[in-house]
């Protein structure tokens, strides 16, 4: 048993779902008891989405169980293709149901119904949403993939005169900026000439499915969802895929090039000349030299990790010092790029060790997901969004994809937004003791020193008596530490700036102790700050 | 043309109506879902989930952006290992909880929350919760409920834990004075302003239950009379009467009349006077008539369906017709308790279609048949009615909002204008 506060991803039936939503066409019939029906509001709330997910519950009850709950499986599948007429169906069962093994699919063959079932099998004790999703869409494509007769016949070249055409893999329901992501995506291979022929399993019918095979070549736009697929793909219709998922300037030009070698196509006219996106102007720009070697802490899927890493260090001058993912599928590419950055990878889908390392590290920015909005905002740092999961508000009704050119101005200026606040705060750090702007009316009781004095000081929080241990988390100064402070270099440490106080509190301890100091002077602090200052 | 309804002499209602049940898919949450409210409720009180990745979810989802410091529940997620052998699972259980209890030394009391997976795999709690008590007692209290949806409805998770807790207070001493106990979850600040008519009327003592605190527990017993402040409180109530307390029958306090009859019934327990009775709530009900005057012209003549949720929806129809002049289609309920809600069913005028269950497709069909004026429903439902061109009211904000008492009626009415006030607003533009 695990103690869980937060869960990064959902049970596997959930992923199920979000191929199922996402797709036309398609019913899922999940076998669950009463009260699963609470995903529907995932889709009709977060994605705020206008019709019901395309998918009929079972909610079975207590009084189920001594009775026929295969017969009441039974009963639903009928009733729901006789309702939807759904051009293919899913069937599944969530954790409940799995342990009461009615075997949803054997019981759906036995339907006959007249379309295709296709049976998942999800062990939501072991595996999460993301896999569920990729699961699901690699069954979906193995039963429903055509054209047939071109299952395992080599690829012959493209006939002259057509354009090169990719299938777009891996957008879903329910998915972090999928939306506007395809969209830029697309754009961004109409620009090449490069036509898209199929983009799954959003907006896919299961009939769209069967032209999967026409593809010159595959786009694997979220590999979570879509890596699995494709690989079946490539073995099936022989059709490469893209390796690069074209977040941030770099990665997208890199994508640019990639595609034009699978297509076969000239991509000067797009990778030459200016760029298209503002992002590296902006960047370059004399204001953004503030932004030089700021802290960051990254976190989040593997692949929105890995591409925020790389658009830190490269694109906005950013120094990384922890990058982490809750997917553990992908655990190789994020100790890949961590190496790149000299960081210790963090592979958990513990909210409280990622809370723990982010109180270490005391960065002064934080890339992450919802639930590292809330660990900043404990610990009174910066942060913007960059993974799922995600709240309501990152399903915003304007165009902002995270992929592309124009994603990398969307990237920008939703990175440097939480910063800009921080550089009005630096001005704090130099007048001190303004009537109006007084940082440290903040209870300094937290233990967390000043940075809780910034915007809400989280009066749930500060109410909650019982959260003392969580507030004082591994990494912040012990008060044993702080035992070891002169009045007078306690003061001048109230000096800096509150986003650069923490590591510097944290690099004075250090330097005492391993000094052997008993006392930290004012001139340990600046000692301290001098051993550490960049060379 | 409302009025006419509203003015119907109060007959024998709905009592002996017949009732649709039906059985399909059902669009409710599970008991585990009042954790959301209780958890605030009972302030140093743990709520641990013993469950899947699904329970999990579910409450983060349900919590939504509600909660954004720790908040005072968690799950035990079961996983593989666990389901392999059930002795392990134990040990793995007192393991969490005691992680837990070092974590939030602040907690008194904790419940150890009952899921589809933990009943299916036939997990004792009970024992679970016996055995930590032996090793935590007295600092810390350890009891279990279930709020599996397999077993409860949403607010029934609130009668489960509630009536779990029935069994722990303590005994009042033979011969004590008679008492009285509000039952169910009120906001605070309806407790208060209860708590000040009660004492305006010279009842007492009155306590609330569930308290503020686990140190509160309020003393029960024979001389012990409570009235229900929800209607979904069937196993609570079960449980107070095992232990000799009995309930005084009264509608519920929403709106006027349900506040009036509501207050009445204590009232009468302790012999108040009908002028002073008259004296103490007048004021509230001139107030609360104000307020809904103000809304009824929005309300009048529209015509209200009302798929099952948390079980409030007879009380609120009874106040939506009678107080409101709003028309009747359908009152759906996931369970219909008839004998706590004999007054309400009384009160609804006569030929209410009342559902019980769920059947959620053929719901909708008569619901879209039916084309009514504001549907009130779950959020797995309403944006895609909404979309359909009708109003909504989406229903666990009648959960999480104070509606009871006399200076809730406005608000209460409100919350069903303004959907309405919102459309217009929207065409208008």
């Amino acid at each position: 048993m695990q103690l869980t506060v937060w869960t990064y991803e959902g049970p596997p039936h959930v992923g199920a779902m979000r191929v199922a939503t996402g797709m036309k066409g398609l019913h899922y019939v999940l076998h669950a008891p009463q009260g699963d029906t609470y995903a529907d509001l995932l889709f009709t709330m977060i994605e705020r989405r206008a019709e019901r997910p395309p998918v009929t519950y079972t909610t079975f009850q207590a009084r189920d169980l001594g009775g026929d709950t295969a017969e009441l499986f039974k009963t639903a599948a009928r009733e729901a293709y006789e309702r939807f007429r759904p051009q293919a169906i899913i069937v599944g069962a969530s954790c409940t149901a799995e342990l009461i093994q009615d075997d949803p699919g054997g019981l759906a063959k036995a339907l006959d119904l007249p379309v295709p079932v296709v049976p998942l099998e999800l062990p939501s004790y072991q595996r999460k949403e993301n896999w569920g999703a990729a699961e699901t869409f690699y069954q979906l494509v193995r039963a429903l993939a055509g054209p047939a007769d071109r299952k395992g016949q080599p690829r012959g070249a493209r006939e002259p005169g057509r354009r090169p055409r990719c299938n777009l893999l891996g957008p879903t329901a329910l998915g972090f900026r999928h939306r506007d992501d395809v969209a830029e995506v697309t754009k961004l291979l109409v620009r090449l000439g490069v036509d898209v022929n199929v983009v799954a399993p959003l907006g896919a019918t299961p009939a769209d499915f069967a032209r999967l095979g026409e593809a010159d070549f595959n786009v694997v736009l979220y590999p979570e969802v879509a890596h699995t697929a494709a690989q079946w793909l490539q073995r099936t219709f022989g059709q490469p895929a893209t390796k690069t998922v074209p977040i941030g300037v770099g990665a997208t030009r890199e994508f640019v090039a990639e595609v034009a070698q699978l297509a076969g196509i000239d991509a000067s006219a797009v990778l030459d000349g200016a760029s298209p996106s503002r992002a590296p102007w902006y960047s370059k720009s004399v204001d953004s030299t503030y932004l030089t070697g700021k802290r960051v802490f990254v976190f989040g899927d593997a692949t929105h990790a890995v591409a925020a890493a790389r658009v830190a260090t490269h694109e906005m001058g950013f120094t990384v010092v922890g990058l982490g993912t809750y997917s553990r599928e992908f655990a190789r590419e994020i100790r890949a790029a961590a190496a790149l950055y000299g960081v210790e990878p963090l592979i958990t889908d513990d909210y409280l060790e990622v809370e723990a390392k982010v109180a270490e590290l005391q960065p002064e920015l934080v890339l992450g997901t919802q639930m590292e909005r809330h660990i900043a905002k404990r610990l009174g740092i910066p942060c913007a969004v960059i993974s799922a999961p995600v709240h309501v508000q990152d399903f915003p009704a304007r165009y902002s994809p995270q992929m592309g050119f124009e994603g990398a101005n969307v990237l920008f200026d939703t990175w440097v937004h939480p910063l800009m606040m921080g550089l009005e705060e630096h001005l704090l750090g130099m007048f001190r003791g303004d009537f109006e702007f007084h940082e440290d009316a903040a209870p300094s009781h937290l233990g967390r020193g000043a940075p809780a004095a910034r915007g809400e000081p989280s009066p749930t929080h500060a109410a909650d008596d019982m959260a003392a241990p969580a507030a004082a988390p591994p990494g912040a100064s012990q008060t044993t530490a702080q035992a070891l402070w002169t009045a007078e270099a306690e003061r001048e440490l109230k000096k800096i700036p509150f986003f650069v106080r923490g590591k510097a509190r944290r690099n004075t301890e250090r330097f005492a102790v391993e000094r052997g100091l008993s006392t930290i002077t004012l001139d340990t602090l600046y000692d301290a700050k001098a051993h550490f200052s960049p060379r | 043309m409302s009025a006419v309804i509203a003015l119907q002499p109060v007959g024998d209602g709905c009592v002996d109506a017949p009732v649709l049940r039906e059985r399909g898919q059902r669009e409710v949450f599970c008991g585990l879902t009042g954790i959301i409210w209780l958890h605030r409720k009972i302030q140093d009180a743990f709520f641990l989930i013993v469950g899947s990745r699904t329970c999990a979810h579910l409450m983060q989802s349900a919590a939504g952006v509600m909660i954004f410091a720790e908040p005072r529940f968690g799950t035990a997620i079961i996983d593989e290992r666990d389901l392999a052998g059930l002795a392990d699972c134990n040990a793995e259980l007192d393991h969490v909880v005691a992680r837990l209890l070092e974590r939030r030394p602040g907690i008194r009391m904790l419940f150890l929350v009952g899921s589809c997976p933990s009943e299916v795999i036939k997990l004792d709690l009970s024992r679970a919760a016996q055995r930590l008590n032996a090793r935590f007692a007295p600092a810390v209290r350890v009891l279990n409920y279930s709020g599996s949806g397999i077993e409860t409805t949403f607010t029934q998770g609130e009668d489960a834990c509630l009536a779990a807790l029935a069994a722990e207070l303590p005994a009042a001493p033979a011969g004590a004075a008679p008492s009285l106990l509000v039952v169910g979850t009120l906001a605070d600040v309806v407790e208060d302003q209860f708590a000040r008519l009660f004492a305006q009327l010279d009842v007492g003592p009155v306590r609330f239950f569930p308290p503020r605190r686990a140190g509160e527990l309020p003393a029960i017993g024979p001389n012990t009379r409570f009235l229900l402040a929800q209607p979904f409180l069937a196993d609570t109530a079960r449980a107070l009467e095992a232990r000799g307390a009995q309930r005084l029958a009264a509608p519920f306090p929403l709106g006027i009349e349900g506040t009036t009859a509501w207050l009445r019934a204590a009232a009468d327990l302790f012999g108040v006077g009908a002028e002073r009775f008259e004296r103490v709530t007048a004021p509230g009900r001139e107030r609360a008539a104000a307020a809904l005057a103000r809304h009824r012209p929005r309300l009048e003549g529209k015509r209200i369906f009302f798929f099952p949720d948390s079980q409030l929806e007879v009380p609120l129809a009874r106040f939506l017709a009678r107080e409101l002049g709003m028309r009747l289609v359908e009152v759906g309920t996931p369970y219909l308790h008839r004998q706590h809600l004999a007054e309400e069913l009384a009160w609804l005028p006569a030929g209410t279609a009342l559902s019980e269950g769920q059947d959620v497709e053929r719901q909708l069909d008569r619901c879209r048949a039916a084309r009514p004026d504001l549907v009130v429903c779950g959020l797995g439902l309403a944006n895609p009615l909404e979309a359909e061109g009708m109003t909504t009211k989406w229903a666990i904000e009648l959960v999480f909002t104070p509606i009871h008492g006399y200076d809730q009626a406005g608000d209460l009415a409100e919350l069903f204008t303004r959907p309405l006030v919102r459309r217009d607003l929207l065409a208008a533009a």
